[in-house]
């Protein structure tokens, strides 16, 4: 087993949005901060840091993931998608991002990412989803501004429902 | 946000105590840490800054990090700057402090009672307000009623908890001295006037830059000021910028949160159901200080006490009272949630006292259509609505007589079914000086003329013909810049995509003023009228330009579609950007003296917002939306659970500028209105420990509670905004609470309903039981170590186990320390300190968080070898506790003994605020696994290893902090 002393920074690499990236962490750095700071990916964000309100949710090896529970270096070699990798390289939102614009889906837009990524995924296994569906999926996410309404509307359109 | 190079990371220490005084502070470790740039305490910040002042003139000091004492749970108590944020919070488990434990209070009765603990000794009494006001004849109106009801409630504390927490970089510098600090901060800026004075520099030496947008705010961001002026202070102090995010477990428990209340309120009315008269009784839970702006929150709904209804008569008593709890503010609706508790309940049961459906006695005593704009009798001038109106909507929407016919139905099958209602004026645009009804209007006459609420607004064109908005409104999310952007390329005959809007405010280079930022729905209110007239005066601008080159009235001119063309003949036109660029590109070509270029700025006044008069009479807001809610509800019997069959929302939000976000503003003040009504909630425990320190424990409103909401609109446009728009956005937030409340008391036949109506809470009232909170803050505190069991909260428990040895064997080894050492889990030191005081450290887990804790336990009563109760203490950088236990030994003959055991704890610190739910059932398994160490030893004579593990008894029984 690979051991590491706790101020020891280790090369961390990981595909993001189909690149590979490298940086370096110490072993108790989370993937949030990974993201971000070492990283310079903003587009996750960090709501609470105890896995409860979903803001860092990205996709890591195919799951919906919580990156704030997860060290960056756990997820050395991993394949990693968040919120920047949605849009095309232009900047043309994609289907899910322009039904959340279109609804009004999102007011301040700091818990979006996370719930975009989600929708993404849940969108891959559930397609055609009902209103209850989407609401499980959200319970997920916390979002102050918005009482979710226009978001299930959203998530719905964008299921071509 | 990293705005300026060389910054340094700061973790902010805060007090695991709720009230206790610092006898020191050792904070030489966490400087020797390598990566730590610095240590600030409260002494230091005293040294370079003012206290902290409200419009409230009370002894009190009010710095932004404690200094000698600590007055609740996450009061801040040192500040350390890092390399990174990891470091500095390395360094934070490495600073000593030894406190002096004093009793606390959550409660604000408790808090006003004789021999309450004192927050403040200066001021000598936690009560810290108090004023009484009266308008028209209360006391004959009650003398000449046929019905007066009274309610007495409570109203609990929640917060919107924006998901963006606080976020500061405050830089010092020198010649001219000079602080610049960037932050997300919503204002409102009169707030700039305070800090300037904490850190002593005049107003141009304070800048002030926010965030183009803010990730939530709900008013919450206000009270990031004292961070501001924390973090600019440890600048000057360190030499070096810092920068601060606020973790969320720093953000419940040492942000801000709306007020928790203990009030009274009476109406009187006459036999037909006229309201003849109202009582307000307000009792203010401000928390440990009365920070800026409080005593807002109670005066907010001040000079609209008469809510929508034509009553004259109206006595107010405001008291605010300090405890050991996080100081309140802002929060989504600031004051409205609490004020309509009061009025649409005490409205709602003399309906049911006088037999007259509710939504009637509402219609006989609304403001009239054909009576706006109307005077309240506290001075708000409503600008404009028709009230019934908006409640025949929902009443139709909510299909009112299939509901009442339902709810007999259900009755009939003994089911708990009920409707409420609840309808409110939404106060916009708020007057900068109702706070100072607080005063008396002769210490107002001493201080000095305040009024006002000024709106200001910039739009500049550049050479190249394009035009930009500055706005001061610093957005959280309502879509500012969609909507400014939308009125001024109405007004100049563009498209919006044209109009670059600019809303980061920089108080050295943007036009604001006291009122500016982004609260009391000020935006539609306010500030998009100052930008439609800013507009129109860039309008006639280009008109008249246009004119003299088409050589016609600039009456005649019309700005569309990008040009600038004469009235009927489209053909003659010029493109505006053109028009507009020749302001820069050739000034000797403009009319005759015409100014060149094209910038304006405008500052305005709404004239209602006037100074307070001699009777406490205010215009408090500009404009005066309105809501009418209405819910039915059905109560599990069984589980308790509130199922929302049906609600339905009507808004007059006077012209709608952009429907899309005004609709995303009633789904979300509507959520947030349900969230308090029936999950969120700040709960102190007996110790004013908070208890929600995790999302896992205050429970934000998910997407699955949010039941479905029918939404009605009817406008009447406002005369006191030039776009005929109202303020809008808290809404339901105000409303929710109260019509749900209604519901179900509707539901259960009471008057008593206590928010949030959680499962456990209306299960009881459903079932005829008694309601306890765990740990309620209303719980008597501050008493010190009782009888086990005898206090309510905390933490108590009891048991007994069977021990293979007689009681004398047993109780030598319960008093043998090193017997002890070596099966208390955890422990990895006990030592005897005295004849019956022992001293002991635990290493201890809970909910993932260990820590070592020290422990001193004193035996008291001992009867040997019957009966023992041991008093304790113990404390660690993680939390502390305090309890007692007692022990009682039985022989059972056989060499075998039966020992019982009860114990009560408090336990306080990060600890009891993340790990509260653990609490409990980690003590159980570390009881268990302490008397099977200890069986274990008997057995072997002595020699036993016994378990590893953790606190023990000892901790455990004597609060051991887990």
């Amino acid at each position: 087993m690979l051991r590491i002393k706790p101020d020891q920074k280790q090369r961390v690499t990981v595909t993001v949005n189909g690149k590979a990236v490298s940086g370096y962490a110490e072993p108790r750095m989370l993937l949030t901060d990974f993201l971000r700071h070492e990283l310079g990916m903003y587009g996750t964000h960090v709501g609470c840091e105890h896995g409860v309100c979903g803001a860092c949710t990205a996709i890591i090896d195919g799951a919906a993931t919580r990156s704030c529970l997860r060290y960056a270096v756990q997820c050395d070699g991993l394949e990693i998608q968040t919120v920047e990798g949605l849009a095309d390289a232009d900047g043309t939102l994609n289907t899910l991002q322009k039904a959340f614009n279109e609804n009004g889906a999102l007011q301040c837009g700091f818990c979006t990412a996370g719930i975009l990524m989600s929708s993404t995924k849940f969108l891959q296994e559930n397609p055609k989803p009902n209103d209850d569906e989407i609401r499980d999926m959200l319970s997920g996410h916390i979002c102050r501004c918005t009482g979710y309404t226009q978001i299930v509307r959203a998530i719905r359109q964008a299921s071509g429902q | 946000m990293e705005p300026v190079a060389g910054i340094r990371h700061v973790a902010i220490l805060r007090s695991s105590h709720a009230h206790a005084r610092i006898t020191s502070i050792d904070t030489s470790k966490a400087e020797a840490l390598p990566g730590v740039h610095g240590v600030v305490t409260g002494v230091d910040i005293a040294s370079v800054t003012n206290p902290i002042p409200s419009a409230i003139r009370v002894p009190i000091k009010f710095y932004p990090i404690a200094v000698d004492k600590v007055r609740y749970v996450g009061e801040p108590v040192a500040v350390i700057a890092a390399i990174d944020r990891y470091v500095a919070e390395d360094a934070m488990e490495l600073i000593e402090i030894e406190y002096e434990s004093l009793p606390p209070v959550a409660d604000p009765v408790l808090a006003l009672e004789e021999g309450a603990s004192l927050l403040h000794d200066d001021v000598g009494s936690n009560q810290v307000h108090h004023r009484t006001f009266k308008y028209g004849d209360p006391d004959a109106a009650f003398a000449s009623a046929d019905k007066i009801v009274k309610l007495d409630w409570r109203y609990p504390r929640y917060s919107s908890t924006p998901m963006e927490t606080y976020g500061v970089v405050a830089n010092f510098e020198r010649q001219p001295d000079r602080y610049t600090i960037w932050s997300n901060f919503q204002g409102p800026f009169i707030l700039h006037a305070l800090m300037t004075g904490a850190l002593g520099v005049p107003g141009n030496r304070l800048r002030l830059i926010t965030a183009p947008h803010s990730g939530g705010s709900f008013g919450i961001k206000q009270a990031m000021f004292p961070y501001m002026v924390l973090l600019g202070a440890c600048s000057k102090l360190l030499g070096c910028p810092l920068k601060w995010i606020e973790d969320r477990l720093e953000h419940l428990i040492g942000s801000s949160m709306a007020a928790d209340r203990a009030d009274k309120v009476e109406a009187a009315f006459s036999k037909d159901g006229e309201l003849l008269g109202l009582r307000f009784d307000n009792i203010v839970n401000v928390g440990a200080f009365v920070r800026a702006p409080e005593p807002a929150s109670v005066y907010r709904m001040h000079s609209a006490s008469n809510g929508c209804y034509r009553v004259k008569n109206i006595f107010v008593e405001n008291r605010l009272v300090v405890t050991n709890t996080t100081p309140i503010g802002l929060n989504r609706g600031y004051g409205g949630p609490q004020f309509y508790f009061a009025l649409e309940r005490v409205i709602e049961a003399g309906a049911k006292e006088l037999g007259i459906d509710p939504a009637e006695i509402r219609r006989r005593n609304f403001i009239r259509a054909d009576e706006f704009p109307y005077l309240a009798p506290a001075g708000a001038t409503y600008d404009s609505g028709d009230y019934e109106a908006g409640l025949d909507q929902a009443l139709d929407l909510a299909a009112y007589d299939d509901l009442k016919a339902a709810r007999e139905k259900a009755r009939a099958e003994g089911k708990l079914f009920g409707i409420g209602m609840a309808a409110g004026i939404e106060p916009s645009g708020s007057n900068m000086a109702y706070v100072t009804l607080a005063q008396t209007p002769e210490e107002r006459a001493k201080a000095g003329g305040r009024s006002g609420g000024l709106g200001t607004a910039t739009i500049s064109v550049d050479p190249s013909g394009s035009v930009t908005v500055k706005t001061v409104s610093t957005p959280a999310g309502q879509g500012h810049q969609t909507v400014a952007a939308q009125v001024v390329a109405d007004a100049l005959g563009m498209r919006p995509d044209q109009i670059d809007v600019i809303t980061e405010v920089d108080t050295l280079t943007s036009a604001w003023s006291l009122a500016s930022g982004n609260y009391a729905n000020r935006f539609s209110s306010v500030v998009i009228g100052t930008i439609a007239e800013t507009a129109e005066k860039v309008a006639k601008k280009i008109k008249l330009i246009a004119a003299e080159n088409l050589e016609v009235a600039p009456e005649d001119i019309e700005l569309v579609g990008g040009e600038a063309r004469v009235v009927g003949v489209p053909e003659q036109a010029l493109p505006i950007r053109r028009v507009a660029s020749q302001t820069h590109w050739h000034p000797a070509g403009l009319p005759e003296g015409m100014e060149p270029g094209l910038f304006e700025t405008t500052i305005m006044n709404p004239p209602m917002l006037d100074a307070p008069d001699d009777q406490d009479r205010v215009g408090s807001a500009v404009t005066f939306g309105y809501v009418f809610d209405l819910a039915a509800v059905e109560i599990d019997r069984t589980t308790g659970e509130i199922e929302i069959v049906k609600y339905v929302s009507v808004h007059d939000v006077g012209n709608v500028l952009n429907g899309l976000v005004v609709e995303g503003q009633i789904y979300g003040g509507f959520a947030h209105g349900i969230a308090g009504a029936l999950l969120e909630e700040f709960v102190y425990d007996a110790g004013a420990n908070p208890q929600a320190g995790t999302f896992a424990d205050y429970l934000c409103i998910t997407a699955p509670e949010v039941p479905e909401v029918t939404v009605g609109h009817f406008n009447t446009p406002s005369p006191h905004n030039t776009l005929g728009a109202k303020g809008m956005g808290d809404g339901s937030s105000m409303l929710a609470p109260t019509a749900i409340a209604n519901a179900a008391a509707d539901a259960l036949g009471t008057y008593e309903i206590e928010l949030p109506l959680t499962l456990n809470k209306t299960w009881a009232k459903a079932n005829g039981q008694e309601y306890h909170r765990a740990g309620a803050t209303r719980a008597k505190v501050g008493e010190g170590p009782r009888e086990a069991g005898a206090v309510e909260g905390g933490l108590t428990g009891e048991g007994s186990v069977e021990l293979s040895a007689p009681p004398a064997v047993v109780w030598e080894m319960l008093l043998d320390p090193d017997a002890l050492a070596s099966v208390v889990p955890g422990c990895e030191k006990l030592e005897q300190v005295g004849e019956d005081s022992f001293t002991a450290e635990v290493v201890i887990g809970v909910a993932g968080i260990k820590g070592v804790y020290s422990a001193a336990i004193d035996l008291k009563d001992k009867i040997e070898p019957q009966s023992v109760r041991l008093v304790g203490k113990a404390s660690g950088g993680l939390g502390f506790g305090e309890g007692e236990g007692r022990v009682t030994l039985e022989d059972l003959g056989n060499g075998k003994t039966k020992l019982s055991y009860s114990y009560r704890a408090n336990v306080g610190g990060k600890v009891a605020a993340v790990g509260q739910r653990m609490l409990g059932t980690v003590t159980k398994l570390l009881i268990g696994q302490f008397f099977r160490g200890f069986e274990r030893r008997l057995k072997s004579g002595g020699d036993d290893g016994g378990s590893s593990g953790n606190p023990g008894f000892f901790r455990r029984m004597f609060g051991g902090g887990s």
